[in-house]
Order: structure tokens, then C-alpha cells, then sequence
């Protein structure tokens, strides 16, 4: 059994047998002794007081004088350390800063020190997310119970697990019991060693958790896609959380971490599946302009023989879109999933975005550019790690450069993500205005939404729009926003005004003033915009068709109410027939731009779902839905028609 | 002198810190830190805290005497003071660090070099009598006496 370190404690450890005595916990008996602590000060006087008293309290200490060499410590040893103690001002780095990293990065708990109580600084910490704020000259007494942090953030990262539903039952016990011993101010001996006790016999699962651990795993689009990478390797039915976990073998993800974005993800499909069979307004007409186009390969991302089935497609539009093969199959499930745009993106953003052929005319394509760029900006955004974006993304950026359509919208409404590097860009440095998604999961978007739109829509037109009157003109007056819930009536024409069809697609042809893509809404809501393109498809479709947006937009629709009006006003066969026309002779094109959407709204759905996954938004249910509501509330578009 | 004898002058010595307000519980603090593991660990410090507080010193005065006075510098530089000097109990110094900041803060460059001269003195001040303490305890150590643990009320 591992005594304290400290070299005046000579406490006897009869729980030597526990698997606790790893020594990277507590010592059970000992508790807190043994804690690990970083101490991070570039004043020598207060680094060794500080070492001192820590060592007196029996933690185990190491100090550290500069910043990045904490940093680098702290990322050497990834469950080294259960707990830093920084100071505010250092001069190769601010405290704060190093809050910040030690948050996102490790997620232990930091306790801040200055000589200066002012309370702006104090505040300063709070916001950052420090644990604790000590005030120079530190009294040993104050340091003496800093171990609470520790136990209080594993205590809620448990519940956090729990409530994602990835604890099983010994989580859940090990929570009650925790909870239970923490509950007196006297840690020492058996609740804390029964704690420790719990905690050790899961480290085989949890390894990584079984010191702090972060609650929250960022999903970014590059662990999600490995996180689709090993689940599909596994097959869905056989993936379970234990396999994909070490199959991905990404340091930090917990079991925990994996079964919660699991089960997101399985009710993310059945969601898809599920809300193409309420597609009541999918319209066929919407699907005729794509027959041509589509040879006999699956949308991506469309169901096209659930929504065939369905009632939804038509069989012409159905081989059209199977003919498009742009869509994988959860995409359209996505799409038609109630509209829900979100859903789509967190299927294999990357798979979709490698199937969209890039043969559009230039001049569409550069409309379709920018509204994939839009769309990809905002993945980027979403994600952190831009240089993963989908390589037909990148085709796009790189295609047509054009301006950053939608940036200024979706950079003001992705206010949610959470890391730093939330910046639309393309790879070649474009930052693609992905829809402008707003990361606002919950939010009554209807006044956001709005206003996104608007904005969007500005956005859109001003990047360059889509060539295509038809959608400047729908555009203009469609201010509805059609969830396009098949986004398979994503005319290529229509592709042009993706960015604004996500906004407001409502294209002129159906001459519909208030045609927006709810989807758009929709992502904004979450700020994701990773299947922009496919947002973009959904908007295009919507406005163009009536049928075509049936955004499972219920929802959408009360939340914004001018998308109903649109529906009102234009049969599905007008619009078609309208759209048709306008948009024959540019056939092929309106094709390839609607397949860009349709990836672009891929990657925004993706963002949502992961985005609305880093956010603990809730059960999925969240992740798509329009102002909070679920999908299955979105209103369909085509009503009159 | 003998050990008892010693370690009553050393106990008025240290009263008369305190009541001077030279040093304050902090210094206390230190002291009870202190063990048999580690019976040298009031006198590393205190040393660290001279070694520390010259360079800084040596510093304020070279920013204080610039043709154009950063003070933000020099208030970096102040708060650190304040911090090591709070840390070890040199309370007279901390509270001159602490009226250096506000004319810092002011920009008052007479008032900062003024504070600068006053900062120091505290320094020798109390450098001096942590010094003529610490003899003491070295003198009581060599003696065969222990330092006697005193309580701050």
C-alpha cells in the first residue's frame, strides 16, 4: 500500500488490497491524502511556500514555474494530475489562458491564486471556469480542502454520464454511494476508500476515467467520423460502446463518453427512418425535375424507398433521386426524417461529400460554391479541426471561391461552439458560410430564426446568388423557411440559391414569397451547418416545391410563421411545373448543385448532431428540432398544395 | 547565553516584529511549516524571498528610471512584490507594494518613484530583522534548543 508521500506521514494503510492503491487515486484510507496537484507559479518565494504547505497536507506535489511547461506536463501525463493550482499573472502566459486549456483539454479542476482580490479578476476566474479563487498570501487551511473539487467534478461527471445514459448500473451505484460519502465532511477511511474502491474496479472500462476526465467529449467531426468508421466496421446492431471505444482508441473517451453518442446516434437513425414515414407532403411534382437527373443510385441521405414507400416520392422522383446517388441513405432518412437537417449531418459527413460529383457549370457552380461554402464554413466552424472538411467541401472551396456568403451570419449565430477555432473556412481559406446554422439548440427560434433568415438571406444574395431569377425572386419573397424534408427536390437551379434557399429558398419560380428552408432555421437553431449543401438542397426543394419542402416543418412553421403562407398559396404542381420550366435547360447543373447541397446539409446535420452532442443538448430529440420542438412537429410545407 | 535564555530573546524578538507590523500571521504560517523533516525550511525561503526581491527591486528601478515609464510593467512587477512579500508575512513591504499600485494605476510617475524608494526601505527594513531572527534560530539550533512555537491570536 502506498503511503502518503509526504515524509512526515507514517498513517498506517490497511486497504492494501484494494485495487485503489494504484497510485493514481487517493489512498484510501489516507484520503485526500495523495491527491496530485500541479502547482503553477512564476514566483519562486510563493512556488516553494506553496509546495510546502501542499506537501504538509500530504498531496503529492509538483510545481512548475512557467505555463507551457505545465501544459506540456499535463499533456505528457494525461492522468497524471488530479488538480492545478496556477497563478493569475505569469508572464509567458495568463492564468486564465491556462484555465482555459487545462479545461478543454484535460478537464481537471484549477484553482486560481493571485495576490490581487480585485473582484473583476475574481469574476474573471468564475467565468473561466475556475474552480476555486484563492487570495494570496494562500493559508495552508485553504489548501487544505481543495480536494473537494476534485471529488465534486467526478461526483458531476457521473451524473453527467448517467443522465446521457451511458452509466450502467455499477456507475449508478458507485454515484449513490459517492454521493452518499461525500456527503459528511469527513472523507477519510471508508467512504472514501469505498469510493476509491468503486472507482478502481471500473478502471478497466474506464481507464481514462478513473482520474478527472472530462464529462463532455467534444464530438467533433473528426471523432464522430471515426466514431462512424468503427460503428459501421462493427455494424450497427454489434456496436456497442465497450468495442467502439477501444476501437477508436482515442485517449480520453470514456466508455461513457462513446454509449452516450451512441445512443444518440441510434436514435438519430430512427428518428430518419421514422420521420419518413410521416411525410405526408413529400410531393412527387418536386421529384420530377430530378428524374432525368437521377440515375438509379441512392441519394445519399435519402430514403428514397422509405419515402417511396411512403407515399412520399413518387416513383419517377424516387428513380431520379436514385439516379442523383449524391445522397447516401441516412442522409435521406435524414432529410425526410422530419425535416431533420441535423440528423442528416452526423451521417458520415465525409462519405456524402465524396459522392457529389463536382461537374457543375461555373457560374452555377460558383453559386453552388458559395452556398457550399456556406455550408462548410459553418462545419468548420462547428468543428474545430477545419482541415478535416469534407474533401468535396474542399472541392467547392477551392472550385469558385467566392465571397464568405453567409460568414458574417453564421459567425454571429454560431455563438455556441465551443472551441476557439470557429472559424468558416474553407480549405483554401474560404470561410464557406455553411447555412447559417445557429447554435442555438432549444432556442425558440422563431424570432431567431427570422432574423437569421434575413440575414441569410442578405448573406446569400450578396455572396452572389444563384444565378438563377427563380431564386432571387423566390428568394425575395419567400421569407418562409421550408424545411425541405426530402431535399431530394433539390433542383440543381435551385443548388444556386442553396445559401439562399437554406435561408430563404423560395424560389422565385414557385412564386412563393415566403419560401424559406426551414431546415435552414433549423440549423441555424443549432448553429451547424455541416450538411450545408443538403440543408441547401432541402431549402431549394422547399421553395421550389411545394412538396418538395415538406420540411416536416410543423414546426418550422409555427415557429416561423411565413412558411406557411407559401405552402398556401402554390399546389405543388404549380410550383413545379414553374420551376420545371425555369430550370429545365440548366438541368444538369441544378442537379450537381443540388447534390452539393444535399452533402452540404449533410455536414451542418452532422454538426448539429455532434454539435448538439458537445453541448449536452439533451437526448437527440433536441438536435433537430426547430426551436426545441422535435421533428416530428414540423409542419410540412406542402399544406395547400 | 544559555538555550533557555536564547530562546526568550527570541520570542521578543519575534513579538516585537509583529507588533511593529513588520511580520504577520504569514510568517507564522512558515513557521509551523517547519519540522524535523524539513528544519531548514523558514531560512530557504526567506533566503529564496531576498534572492527574489533584489531582482525585482533591481528591475522596479531600472523601469521607474526610463525616459518613457511603462506601467503596466512596472505594476506587473509591483503585484509580484506584493505576492512574495504577502506570502512570506513582510507585511510593511506588502502594504508599500500595495500603495505603489495605486499610483500606478494613477500614472504618476513622481508619486511611483517615491513609492519605489519607500518599497525599498521597507525591504531593508525587514530584510535586517528577519536576518537578526534568523541568527537567533541558528544560534538556538547550534545550542541544542528547539525554536519555540509561537501562536498568533
Amino acid at each position: 500500500m502506498k503511503l502518503s508521500h509526504n515524509n512526515k506521514v507514517s498513517m498506517p494503510t490497511s486497504t492494501s488490497t484494494s485495487p485503489l492503491n494504484s497510485g493514481d487515486n487517493f489512498i484510501s484510507d489516507q484520503f485526500p491524502a495523495g491527491l496530485r496537484v500541479l502547482v503553477v507559479d512564476d514566483d519562486p518565494t510563493c512556488l516553494m511556500i506553496l509546495e510546502r504547505m501542499l506537501r504538509f497536507c500530504l498531496y503529492e506535489v509538483t510545481k512548475c514555474k512557467r505555463a507551457e511547461v505545465a501544459l506540456s506536463l499535463l499533456r505528457e501525463n494525461k492522468n497524471g494530475f488530479d488538480i492545478v493550482l496556477s497563478d493569475v499573472h505569469m508572464p509567458d502566459m495568463d492564468g486564465f489562458k491556462l484555465l482555459e486549456h487545462i479545461g478543454l483539454e484535460m478537464d481537471l479542476p484549477v484553482i486560481m491564486m493571485s495576490a490581487d482580490d480585485g473582484k473583476n479578476v475574481v469574476m474573471k476566474g468564475v467565468t473561466h471556469g475556475a474552480c476555486d479563487y484563492l487570495i494570496k498570501p494562500v493559508r495552508i487551511e485553504a489548501l487544505k480542502n481543495i480536494w473537494q473539487h476534485v471529488v465534486r467534478k467526478r461526483t458531476n461527471k457521473w451524473k453527467d454520464v448517467k443522465q446521457s445514459g451511458g452509466l450502467d448500473e455499477r456507475d449508478r451505484e458507485k454515484k449513490v454511494s459517492s454521493d452518499a460519502d461525500y456527503s459528511s465532511s469527513a472523507n477519510e477511511g471508508k467512504s472514501s476508500s469505498k469510493k476509491r474502491r468503486d472507482e478502481e474496479d471500473e478502471t478497466d472500462e474506464r481507464d481514462d476515467s478513473s482520474t478527472s476526465k472530462k464529462p463532455r467529449v467534444v464530438w467533433s467531426i473528426e471523432l464522430h467520423q471515426q466514431f462512424m468508421a468503427v460503428v459501421n466496421q462493427l455494424g450497427l446492431d454489434k456496436a456497442v460502446p465497450k468495442k467502439i471505444m477501444e476501437m477508436m482508441n482515442v485517449p480520453g473517451l470514456t466508455r461513457e463518453n462513446v454509449a452516450s453518442h451512441l445512443q444518440k446516434y441510434r436514435l438519430y437513425l430512427r428518428r430518419l427512418s421514422g420521420v419518413s414515414q410521416q411525410q405526408s407532403n413529400l410531393n412527387n411534382p418536386f421529384m420530377n425535375p430530378q428524374e432525368s437527373i437521377f440515375g438509379a443510385t441512392p441519394i445519399n441521405g435519402i430514403d428514397l424507398q422509405t419515402l417511396s414507400t411512403s407515399g412520399h416520392l413518387s416513383p419517377q422522383n424516387l428513380a431520379k433521386l436514385q439516379a442523383a446517388g449524391l445522397f447516401s441513405s441516412e442522409n435521406s432518412k435524414l432529410r425526410f426524417g422530419e425535416g431533420q437537417l441535423q440528423h442528416m449531418s452526423s451521417i458520415k459527413p465525409t462519405n456524402f461529400l465524396h459522392g457529389i460529383p463536382i461537374n457543375m457549370e461555373p457560374k452555377q457552380f460558383a453559386n453552388f460554391h458559395q452556398s457550399a461554402q456556406s455550408f462548410s464554413s459553418t462545419n468548420t466552424r462547428v468543428n474545430a479541426s477545419s482541415p478535416k472538411r469534407s474533401p468535396w467541401l474542399m472541392q467547392m472551396a477551392q472550385s469558385q471561391p467566392r465571397g464568405h456568403m453567409l460568414n458574417e451570419n453564421i459567425n454571429s449565430h454560431t455563438t455556441r461552439f465551443p472551441s476557439s477555432s470557429m472559424q468558416p473556412t474553407g480549405p483554401n481559406g474560404i470561410s464557406v458560410n455553411s447555412f447559417p446554422l445557429r447554435c442555438t439548440p432549444g432556442s425558440s427560434s422563431s424570432s431567431s430564426k427570422g432574423a437569421f433568415h434575413a440575414e441569410a438571406t442578405s448573406g446569400i444574395k450578396e455572396s452572389g446568388g444563384f444565378s438563377y431569377d427563380i431564386f432571387n425572386e423566390l428568394h425575395q419573397k419567400s421569407n418562409n423557411w421550408c424545411l425541405a424534408n426530402t431535399g431530394l427536390s433539390y433542383d440543381a437551379s435551385q443548388h444556386a440559391n442553396p445559401l439562399q434557399g437554406s435561408i430563404d429558398v423560395s424560389p422565385p419560380i414557385l412564386g412563393n414569397g415566403g419560401f424559406h428552408s426551414i431546415q435552414q432555421t433549423r440549423q441555424n437553431r443549432d448553429g451547424m451547418s455541416q450538411g450545408s449543401l443538403q440543408n441547401v438542397g432541402q431549402h431549394l426543394n422547399t421553395p421550389f416545391f411545394d412538396n418538395s419542402l415538406r420540411v416536416k416543418s410543423e414546426r418550422i412553421l409555427d415557429t416561423n410563421s411565413e412558411i406557411n403562407p407559401f405552402s398556401d398559396q402554390f399546389s405543388q404542381e404549380d410550383l413545379m411545373s414553374a420551376f420545371l420550366n425555369q430550370v429545365g435547360s440548366s438541368f444538369p447543373l441544378t442537379l450537381n448543385i443540388y447534390v452539393s447541397l444535399v452533402f452540404l446539409y449533410r455536414q451542418i446535420n452532422l454538426f448539429i448532431f455532434l454539435f448538439s452532442q458537445h453541448e449536452g443538448i439533451g437526448p437527440l430529440e433536441n438536435e433537430f428540432d426547430f426551436d426545441g420542438y422535435s421533428l416530428d412537429n414540423i409542419p410540412v410545407y406542402n399544406r395547400s398544395c | 547565553m544559555e538555550v533557555g535564555q536564547m530562546q526568550r530573546q527570541w520570542m521578543g524578538y519575534m513579538k516585537s516584529l509583529f507588533m511593529e507590523g513588520f511580520l504577520d500571521g504569514q510568517f507564522l504560517q512558515l513557521q509551523q511549516l517547519q519540522d524535523e523533516n524539513n528544519p531548514e525550511f523558514v531560512v530557504e525561503v526567506v533566503s529564496l524571498f531576498f534572492e527574489d526581491s533584489e531582482r525585482i527591486l533591481k528591475d522596479l528601478s531600472f523601469a521607474v528610471d526610463q525616459q518613457s515609464v511603462d506601467f503596466k510593467k512596472i505594476d506587473a512587477h509591483v503585484h509580484q512584490f506584493k505576492g512574495s512579500s504577502a506570502s512570506i508575512g513582510a507585511q510593511r513591504v506588502k502594504n508599500a507594494c500595495i500603495a505603489f499600485r495605486n499610483f500606478c494605476e494613477e500614472q504618476n510617475i513622481d508619486a511611483c518613484r517615491s513609492c519605489l524608494q519607500q518599497v525599498k526601505q521597507e525591504y531593508i527594513h525587514v530584510k535586517n530583522k528577519l536576518e537578526t531572527l534568523l541568527r537567533l534560530e541558528q544560534q538556538i539550533v547550534a545550542a541544542g534548543g528547539s525554536i519555540p512555537m509561537m501562536e498568533w491570536n
